[in-house]
């Protein structure tokens, strides 16, 4: 079985983030593996592991669209235990917005699968930087493929998967077919850290660098030129500051009461 | 003028508030229509003329809720060429974010999500990064897919009401190939708690409270709120995963959100930090809430919250 996993290199929410440029994107300086990814790389290396490994002929490959640094989402993804890693990487690309993304991306997963087409694609729930969500329901669209999004378990019986999607008043039960796109919520698994074996590892792994030419992408369609949206302007929201802070010596909730009666929310 | 299609998808007997609301800034932008999914109750029939609804689409088939995301696209695709609408309207649930998403690539049109104002220019305002920053977006194709966050604006009944004439849509006949389908459904009981993303004020509870909602819960029903809360919290499994807030979870911006027990760190403030007015109680001095909040107690919630739930009662009885 042949999964690919869609893994993005993102700002560190740990640090101030900000946005830059005549395009308003994100800076990219201080970035990571997105979060969220983790859980989409788990439940793909779990699906090989359970139908004999990479042993068995199967493999997950880690693909990242993104500038010359994304190539460490690919690299932590493989020290992970991704067999393979794509980098998909062009100055054309710089400010896609998710139209473009997802064309660019279809594209590659079409590449990526010209001699044995992928039976999943697997991706996380949302990008922690963008937190559109719209990628994978695009993906789907453009490839034509049963999508299987937020789930929060999954199940692999023959050909035939089966999901559980929650929402606000009611918990799905979702089937479909391969080849399929999945996205994975983080209720689905507990990712698993690189190990130092695997870290070894992942330095004799292969990493395919893919440029628009390679999956044969006009750059004309992708970037800011070939993107649907722009964001005009950008400003940082003022911060919020600290207000009152008192200990409570046994009337604090008294005091509380009195603090939303002058704010006129009781 | 400007065609502007709210996508309405099973509302049940009553629309809800985020429905008006869209139904609210599509008069602003133009002439207002809706695409409807599901049964139509004669209540919320009456309501859509209320506010202005001009026409009202309804797809061909009745199994558009069997399958999940795709086929509904279609028929709103479908009900965007009948319309010959610019500009289309959803609300800003999982679901009809990617239902956006992929109506989107049908129709080659931009797709902007956690809308919360739209000029009348097509300007959409959103805050991103965690709500650490504000962005206008635009979108540059004939047909802008909007999805608007509720609790965005206040719904407005238009002046004069309408009756609109109902136009059935033909749902392409391929709609649902290549779908997932939802073979079954569990219906989650009401609490009979405000909707958290609606809600006006907010109660969450997180590590701090060990595994006892009953004093987040007391203070929420004296003060008509909803529950949420934090990631901990729910992994913990003291409360549903439906209760979340924060970067995995829910976005919330009530009038006021008051965090009990939880640190505040920033996947959390992520989900919270546009509230107007923020409340924390924590026992660590140095928990991370404090730098956010506008009155901040450091205490036992166990202590400080029933307090201030006896007062309220005894301030409204």
């Amino acid at each position: 079985m042949k999964i690919i996993v869609l893994v993005k290199h993102v700002p560190d929410a740990q640090f101030d983030r900000h946005l830059t440029g005549e395009g308003n994107t994100a800076d990219r300086s201080e970035s990571i593996l997105s979060e969220l990814d983790e859980y989409a790389l788990e439940a793909a290396l779990q699906l090989i592991e359970a139908r004999g490994g990479e042993a068995a002929g199967n493999k997950v490959i880690a693909l990242s669209m993104g500038p010359a640094g994304a190539v460490n989402a690919v690299k932590k993804s493989l020290q992970i235990g991704a067999t393979e890693g794509a980098h998909l990487s062009d100055d054309a690309l710089a400010g896609s917005d998710a139209a473009a993304t997802s064309l660019a991306l279809a594209a590659a997963i079409r590449h990526l699968g010209a001699d044995t087409p992928a039976d999943l694609i697997i991706t996380g729930m949302a990008s922690t930087d963008g937190e559109t969500s719209l990628v994978p329901a695009q993906l789907a669209e453009r490839l034509d493929l049963p999508q299987v999004t937020f789930a929060a378990s999954l199940e692999l019986d023959g050909g035939k998967l089966t999901a559980r999607r929650d929402g606000d008043s009611h918990a799905d039960t979702v089937e479909a077919t391969l080849p399929a796109l999945v996205s994975v919520t983080d209720q689905i698994n507990d990712p698993r850290y690189p190990n130092f074996k695997g870290i070894m590892a992942a330095k004799k792994k292969t990493i395919t660098t893919l440029s628009l030419a390679d999956i044969g992408v006009d750059p004309a369609q992708v970037g800011r030129t070939g993107s649907w949206t722009a964001v005009e302007s950008a400003e940082v929201r003022p911060a919020r500051t600290a207000g009152t802070i008192i200990t409570d010596e046994g009337d604090a909730g008294i005091q509380l009461v009195e603090f939303l009666a002058a704010q006129k929310l009781l | 003028m400007a065609k502007v299609l709210v996508f309405i998808d099973n509302p049940g007997p009553a629309l809800k508030k985020a429905s008006l609301e869209l139904l609210t800034i599509a008069r602003s932008l133009g002439e207002p229509a809706v695409a409807f999914n599901g049964e139509l109750h004669d209540d919320v029939a009456a309501t859509l003329g209320a506010y202005g609804a001009q026409a009202l689409y309804r797809p061909s088939t009745a199994d558009l809720d069997d399958y999940l995301v795709g086929p509904k696209a279609s028929y709103l695709a479908a009900a965007v060429q009948t319309a010959e609408a610019t500009v289309v309207l959803t609300e800003n649930s999982a679901e009809a974010r990617e239902i956006a998403a992929r109506l989107g690539i049908k129709l080659g049109a931009g797709v902007i999500t956690d809308v919360v104002a739209v000029d009348p220019d097509g300007t959409a305002h959103k805050s991103v990064l965690a709500g650490s920053w504000t962005t206008t977006a635009k979108a540059s194709t004939p047909v802008a897919v909007l999805t608007v966050k509720s609790n965005s604006i206040t719904p407005d009944p238009a002046v004069t009401g309408t009756a609109p004439g109902t136009v059935t849509v033909e749902v392409p006949a391929t709609a649902t190939a290549a779908s997932a389908r939802i073979t079954a459904r569990n219906e989650k009981a009401a609490s009979g708690r405000p909707d958290l993303a609606e809600a006006r004020i907010v109660v969450a509870g997180g590590r701090g409270v060990d595994g006892n909602f009953g004093p987040v819960e007391d203070l929420a029903d004296a003060l008509g709120a909803a529950i949420g809360a934090s990631r901990a919290a729910t992994d913990a499994g003291w409360i549903g995963h439906d209760a979340q807030i924060g970067q995995t979870g829910k976005t919330v911006s009530p009038q006021l959100y008051i965090s009990a027990g939880i640190s505040g760190a920033i996947q959390q403030k992520a989900g919270m930090q546009t509230a107007r007015v923020i409340v924390a109680v924590n026992k660590d001095a140095e928990s991370p809430v404090f730098e956010i909040a506008d009155f901040g107690i450091v205490g036992d919630l166990f202590q400080v919250l029933p307090q201030a739930t006896a007062e309220i009662k005894k301030r409204k009885a």
